[in-house]
Formats: structure tokens, sequence, C-alpha cells
């Protein structure tokens, strides 16, 4: 291994159905199609060196999801990114590549800012099951897991959590609140479902449909602002003579309709 | 007229089903064109999950051969599971294409692909799903015509009423064929409707049309005779075959999902045909004659293939993979150009023969050598006979020593119960030939860690086979005689733990049989499973054995047969087959001559290395064998970076 390599990845629009599993081979075959000069682990059955670090439930869509590579020749990060998005189907799109300068990456992903649409759900409502989830210390919610029923906090790992109108030309029409929330990644890990089941527990949100949620950033948390940031600068401000990323903005980018 | 997406609809269904992702599409090197720009459309099947579906390779070569042309489309549909079958009935969502998300009952053509006749009951499904009606004669001009393909289809009397035509053999230059015919009708702005199209296709000769065909039937519910009830619709409809697999060097981008699926390889037939004449093997029958793909035309597959896709394993597909003439330059040639790319090599289907251990060694230079599979097929000497496996046991045990001497630890044996002739005695054999083959492994290698894995299933006669003729048999006697078999490999102190046994009972044969052999008369059958719930018969959790012998006994018996008629009993010379009108090639009398060879248990070589012996293939059909040396090697590439 002579370089690491730190990637931002999206899952968009019907690709959000992609699971881990399915991701990381398609990842990988990917790797094969772009010639990537993989280091490869020892042993009868060598597997590229690749870390995935804390992948969106399989359904919701994201932004922000990281991986590093290791890699046996130097590659430039611009172009290897050009080069894996190409290879990539339409939207899982490689969005950012750094080489890594710094170490404990995972401990940099501290926090996930989501986007939750609920459909058929007018904003008041929202608002109001909102301030009735913040105004509880803890919010018991139950999930089915491979070992049965969990019963567990979806209160305490809520850093900010907001209500608002979804934008107004949307196409469809009708009702729409739009949810921001911040969750911080603690064991067990609360996901956005999880907060929706507090809010119906709190205060009988029912949503009519599936909410559509989507990752749109993964990083360190601002505790005061309650702001989640990229978790890639540090590499980025670390790195010799900062050659230009392809996409290198220097805090997670938010997609439109954003705060 | 644009066609909308379901897509919108179909999401919303998505969060609630198990592993959404194979009904999004967006594989790699999968295809959408616009629908306006093109004029004949076809929507493609493979009637089984996903999984199963997307890496089937005839699908994927027509899904190519077809999306290449300019105004052809060609989109995909599967079977999908029961949970959103429930969910699409309830929102009444149709049956949609996985590419454009466009309803099935919009295009031109739907076309069908059975590999196994357990797919007919997912057809239906599928049909009513997308608003088509099931019986052909209840279809209008707005339906597409529903077209059947692939090895079943060389009897599609079962399921005649709900198809308007199928087509046998290979695919390539058919759908072409039929494409023109469809766009010069729609052209002419559909003259005659339905009926004038399936007539220009039926006069070709080449499909067959159920609906222009009568069936008269004996008193006795034999078939008497199959007519053509139109003028110019002719007596027998041929099989196509493709001569030169060079030109046709499909699939060219093979479609790489992003689900997991039973096949995750790049896959190339190295050759299509087999002349080893294994009695029972319908495949080898109705592929003749062989037709090799050139070394150099190999090479070039699998080398844009791998760019193309980026999968780690190449598989080297045919019936016999190790017939190929020049096998031994393609494993080398391979195995040296991909060694650096931890590329794996696998060569499926071969037969017992030492070389072929050669070969597995080889290919696994590289690599881990885990496990060998071989067939002998039958457990004793005669029994192989009567097959024409020419295989003796020395033949074996000198393989599996070779096999367990170049370091190989587990070989994996299939064979099958209740081939024509056989008694109690054959099969117990195949526990002596288990034994024999740890003895000999532990004697090899010198270690006791070994194993030998035995695989069985029960023979199901097929059509266009010698034995065609032969009583199957029956599922409680194919399951008493696999219990005598078990009994003997656990009760061997000895070598019964280093044996494993593994074996699949005699219920879905017995179905299996009843569709592959069945004739117009069984349609009420599938309808009726259909109806009652039946859906992915091919998997051993959804297939119910009561529910098809419940549905047999209620549609049967009033049409003056049974289960049993189709299935156990045997047919004699005269008999009209039901798929007699249906040309393989294969004269029926050679057919018959071979039959009554296996029952003198007299064996039959092949003709790739012997005379000629008849089958009647190239005469019939003006095709003659394929194969090399072409002499030619497969040099190391230049590589560029």
């Amino acid at each position: 291994m002579v370089q690491r390599i730190r990637l931002r990845y999206t899952k968009r629009g019907r690709l959000r159905f992609t699971s881990h599993r399915d991701f990381q081979r398609a990842f990988e075959r990917a790797l094969r199609r772009a010639d990537v000069p993989m280091a490869y682990s020892a042993g009868f059955s060598p597997h590229p060196k690749v870390s995935y670090a804390n992948a969106a439930p399989t359904g919701t869509g994201s932004e922000a999801e990281f991986l590093e590579i290791q890699l046996a020749e130097f590659r430039d990060p611009g172009q290897l990114r050009e080069l894996l998005d190409e290879s990539l189907p339409d939207g899982l799109d490689i969005t950012d590549a750094v080489e890594a300068h710094t170490s404990s990456f995972a401990d940099r992903l501290q926090a996930s800012l989501w986007e939750l649409r609920l459909d058929g759900v007018e904003v008041a409502d929202a608002e109001r099951a909102v301030a009735a989830f913040l105004a509880e210390e803890t919010v018991e919610v139950q999930r089915r897991t491979k070992n049965g029923l969990r019963t567990f906090d979806a209160r305490g790992a809520v850093a900010r959590l907001e209500a608002r109108q979804a934008p107004a030309d949307r196409p469809g029409g009708g009702a729409c609140a739009i949810l921001r929330l911040v969750v911080r990644h603690l064991t067990p890990a609360v996901r956005p479902d999880d907060v929706l089941s507090g809010l119906r527990a709190t205060a009988d949100l029912a949503p009519p449909v599936p909410a559509a949620v989507t990752r749109l950033a993964q990083g360190l948390l601002d505790e005061e602002s309650g702001t989640v940031t990229d978790p890639l600068a540090p590499d980025r401000d670390a790195a010799p003579a900062a050659p230009s990323t392809a996409a290198g903005p220097s805090a997670a980018k938010v997609p439109e309709g954003s705060a | 007229m644009s066609v909308e997406s379901v897509f919108p609809q179909l999401e919303a269904l998505l969060p609630h089903v198990q592993k959404p992702i194979q009904y999004v599409g967006g594989e790699l090197n999968s295809t959408v064109k616009p629908w306006d720009s093109c004029d004949v459309r076809w929507a493609l099947m493979y009637p089984d999950a996903y999984e199963v579906g997307l890496p089937n390779q005839g699908v994927m070569i027509l899904y190519e051969v077809l999306n290449e042309r300019e105004g052809v489309l060609a989109e995909r549909t599967y079977s999908v599971w029961p949970d959103l079958e429930e969910l699409m009935r309830e929102h009444k969502v149709p049956q949609f294409t996985v590419d454009a998300h466009r309803p099935v009952k919009a295009f031109d053509v739907f076309g069908l692909s059975f590999s196994t006749e357990l797919g007919y009951t997912n057809m239906l499904t599928a049909l009513d799903l997308a608003g088509i009606p099931l019986e052909a004669k209840d279809r209008t001009v707005d339906d597409p015509i529903v077209l059947a393909g692939g090895h079943a289809a060389f009897n599609p009397e079962p399921i005649a009423e709900f198809i308007d035509c199928a087509v046998i053999g290979d695919g390539e230059q058919a759908v072409l064929e039929i494409t023109e015919i469809v766009r010069a009708w729609k052209a002419e702005d559909r003259p005659g409707g339905r009926e004038e199209l399936l007539l220009r296709l039926a006069k070709t000769g080449g499909v067959y049309v159920p609906g222009f065909y009568d069936v008269e039937y004996l008193p006795d519910g034999r078939i008497a005779r199959m007519v053509p009830n139109r003028s110019g619709v002719p007596w027998r409809v041929s099989k196509h075959t493709v001569m030169d697999l060079d030109e046709w060097p499909y699939p060219k981008q093979p479609l790489v999902p992003l689900a997991e699926t039973v096949h995750e390889r790049m896959s190339v037939e190295i050759f299509r045909g087999c002349t080893r004449g294994c009695r029972f093997c319908q495949a080898g029958m109705i592929t003749r004659p062989v037709r090799e793909r050139s070394i150099t035309g190999i090479g070039d597959m699998v080398e844009k293939g791998l760019k193309a896709t980026g999968f780690e394993e190449v598989g080297l597909l045919s019936l016999s993979s190790a017939d190929h003439t020049e096998i031994g330059d393609i494993a080398k040639g391979l195995a040296d150009r991909y060694e650096e790319d931890k590329i794996g090599l696998s060569l499926p289907s071969t037969r017992v023969d030492a070389f072929n251990v050669d070969l597995a060694n080889e290919l696994t230079r590289n690599g881990r050598r885990s496990g060998l599979t071989f067939a002998p097929e039958g457990g004793s000497e005669r029994m192989r006979k009567v097959i024409n496996k020419m295989v003796s046991e020395e033949d074996l045990i000198r393989t599996v020593s070779t096999a367990y001497g170049n370091g190989w630890r587990q070989v994996k044996l299939y064979f099958m119960c209740g081939l024509p002739t056989e008694t109690d005695e054959d099969v117990l054999q195949i526990g002596d030939m288990a034994v024999n083959v740890i003895a000999e492994g532990r004697k090899v290698s010198g270690q006791n860690d070994i194993r030998c894995t035995v695989s069985i299933g029960g023979f199901v006669p097929k059509p266009h086979t010698p034995f065609q003729w032969a009583p199957q048999l029956s599922a409680e006697e194919t399951d008493a005689r696999l219990a005598k078999l078990r009994d003997k490999i656990r009760g061997d102190k000895k070598y019964g733990r280093s044996i494993g046994f593994r074996y699949h009972d005699g219920k879905p044969g017995i179905i299996e049989g009843l569709l592959s052999r069945g004739d117009r008369r069984v349609g009420a059958v599938i309808r009726e499973v259909y109806e009652s719930g039946g859906r992915f018969d091919g998997w051993r959790e959804h297939f119910s054995y009561d529910r098809w012998i419940k549905s047999a006994e209620k549609t049967l018996p009033p049409q003056g047969v049974d289960v049993a008629w189709y299935t156990t009993r045997e047919r004699t010379y005269e008999e009209v087959l039901p798929w007699d009108h249906l040309d393989s090639g294969l004269d029926k009398d050679w057919l018959w001559e071979d039959w009554q060879d296996a029952l003198d248990e007299t064996e039959v070589e092949d003709c790739r290395w012997t005379p000629c012996f008849d089958c009647g293939v190239c005469p019939q059909m003006d095709t003659s064998i394929q194969i090399g040396p072409t002499g030619k090697k497969l040099l190391p590439l230049t590589v560029v970076k």
C-alpha cells in the first residue's frame, strides 16, 4: 500500500434501494473496470482493500456516504474520482476524493444531517409533533432487528430537529412537510425511522405514505450550532500543496431546498 | 403514442417489499431507448425471480441483439415475488419492465424464455398482472404477441392456449426475422389484425402458432393427428440454427446487476450443441450439430466482457466444455493472460476424464482447489450403457485419483434415479462407487479428511430424446430407491462419514414430467394451479405437489386422462407424440432405434470423431458440424495503462 484515498459518494433516486452489500459488489467491479491499482489483502482469495464507514440503510437516499481505498500505486485523487464516477451507474456518484493525511477518519463521522419528506403531512402538524418530541427527555421506541424487538431511546441522540414547508414548486402539490434532523452517531444507532416512530409515539404523527429520507451530510458535529461539517476537510487542510479536487467544497454541500 | 413509466406508483410500494433493488433496473450495460424512436418493441421475460433471470444468457443475448438494431427496442421483465404481486394488485400497478418501467401490455411482442416447464405458472401471473388475457383467443389487436422460446418450447403444447406462438432453437436470427414481419405489418396499419400477423409468422415455417393446428384424439386418449386448420400453414415447424458463432459474439456487454444473482460472472459460450449422445439429455439432442466458437473469438469475448463488466470470474459455458477441440490452449491462454489480475476461471459441465483434472489444475493455478464435479449419471456399468454415458468405473477412479493427488479435497458426483430399466441394485452401486472413490482418495492423498458428495435426483423423460417413449418412475418408487441408497451410505462404518448425500425427492419430477410430455389437455391443470395460488414452482419453498395433484385430479379425468397416463405410461412406436409436428431435425426412426439400443445396452459413439450415425439433424436442417482446431493460440495481451 502506497496511498490511501477517501471518497464521498451518493445513493440517489431509484438506486437508493441499493443495499450496502449490493453497493460493495458494484464498487469493487467499478474499481476493476476503471483499472484502479488496488492494494490487495493477503491469503487464498485476496480482496481489494476498501473500508466502508457507516452506510445508510437500504431505501434511504444519501448525498454523504464515505469510504477509503488503499492503492498500490499513486493516483491523482481528482482524476481517480472522475474515472470511478464514470464507471459507476448514475445515482451511485463519486462526489469527492481526497488523499488521506490524517488518522481515525471514522471517529470524525460523529453525526448525520437527514432530510425527511413527509408527503400528505401539513407543516403545522409536523411542527407540533417536533415541539412535543423535543420537549421530552427521552422517547422510547421499538425496532424489529435480527435479534427480535428492541426498545431504546430515540430522543437523546437528536441534536436538532425542525419542520418546514416543502418548496411550493415541487411536483405533485398537496400537503408536504420537510423535517431536518441532526442525529449523533451513538450506540444503539438511532435512524431516521426511529425518530419517526418517536414522533408517532409522542404526538400521533402518522404520515400516510412512507417518508422519503435522504442523508445530506455526515461528519463532525458542532454542538452549539447543531451543524455537521465536512469530515474530509482535515485531510484537505493537511495536504502538502493541495491539488484541487473536482468537487471540493470545504463544507458538506447541501442540495437545493436547504437551510 | 407514448407510454408512461409506472415507476412513480411502483416506488411507493418498494419500501414494503423484500430486496427492492431487483425491481429498479439501472444495471450497468442496460439500455433504455426512447419509445417513439422505435416501431417494434419487445418485452423479454425470464419467468422466474430476478436473481435467477438476470444472468440468463438467452435473454441477455436477445436483449442486446434487438437493442443494437435501429428502430427496435427490447426491455426486460421478471417474475415479481408474492409480496410485491399482492401490492401491485391492490394498487393496480401492472407488470412492468425493469429498464424503463413501461407496462408490458404496451409492447408489440412479449417474449418468454422457458428453460424449465416449472415457469409456466409464473407466465400466467405475469400475463394477468400485465392485463393481457390469459388465453390467446381472447386477445385483441392491442395486446402483445405472446411468444415462447427456450428449451421447454420444444413441446409447447401444455401452454398452447396461453401463447400466441413459439419459436424453437437459436433465437438470434429468429427474433430479427420476426421483428421485420411485425414492422411491415404495423407499417401497413395492421391489416387483418392479430390473425393476419400470426399467419404471416406461421407461413415462414419457423414460427409455431398453436391456434392454427387442430388436435384430434383417439377414443383411448392418444392423439390421432395434429392438422393445420388454415391454408399456408406448414405441417411441421422447423427449429432455428445459428451456424457461425463467431459472427454472433453476444453478449458483448453483459448486464451487471446491483442486486445479488445466482451467477456473478462473465460467461462465454464456447460452443453450442453436443453429440456425446447421452440419451436422457434433451439439451444435447435438440441443439445439434456442434458449433464451436474459435479460440480467438473466445479470447476476444473474454477480454471485452471483462472490461465491460468488472467481473472477477469467467465461466466457459457449453454442454460439455472440455470437448472443445482447443480447450487445452484456451485454458492455458486465458490462465496466462489473467494470472496477474486475480480473475477466476471455471469450466462447468465437464466429463469424467483425467484430462479434465489437468484442465482444472490449469484454471486454478493461483487459487484454491476446493471441489471438482463430475457426472457419471448412472451408478452401474450397465446403467451407463443404457444412457450412453460412456464412462467406466476405472475411468472414474483414475480421474478422482488424479484429482485427489493434485490437492483437490472434495469430489462431487451427480447421478439420476429412475432411468429406464433401472433396478434397486443399479442405484445401490452408487454407494459402492462412492466408497471406492474415498478409498482411492485416502490412498493417494495420504489423508483422511477428503470428501465425496453424491447428489442425485429423479430422471424426467423429455421430448425429442430416445427416452421420450420411456415410462417415468413414480415418485413413491423413486423415493423408496433413494432411501435404500441413503441407508446404505449412512450405514457404512468405515467410509460413510466421508460421503455426503444430497437428493431431490421424486414429487417435483412427476410434475415436471407431466408438463414435459404433456399435450394441450394439461393446460387446464396449469390454469387451475395458477388460480389456486401456484407460483414459483421451481422453488422448493413455493412448490406444492398437493396443489398440482389436486388440480390434475379435478381437470384431467373429465378429459379421459390422468397424471400417470402422461408420466409412468410407456409409449409405443405408433403413438403420435404431442411434439411430432415440431421439427428438431432428429429423425423419429433414429430416436426409436436409439431407444431400442438403450434397452439392449448398446452404446453409440460421438459423430465428431466417428462416422455419422444418421440422427438426421444435419441433412434435415441443412447444417454441419463446425469444429476446429484452428491451430491459433491466445497471445499475451499488451498492457495499456
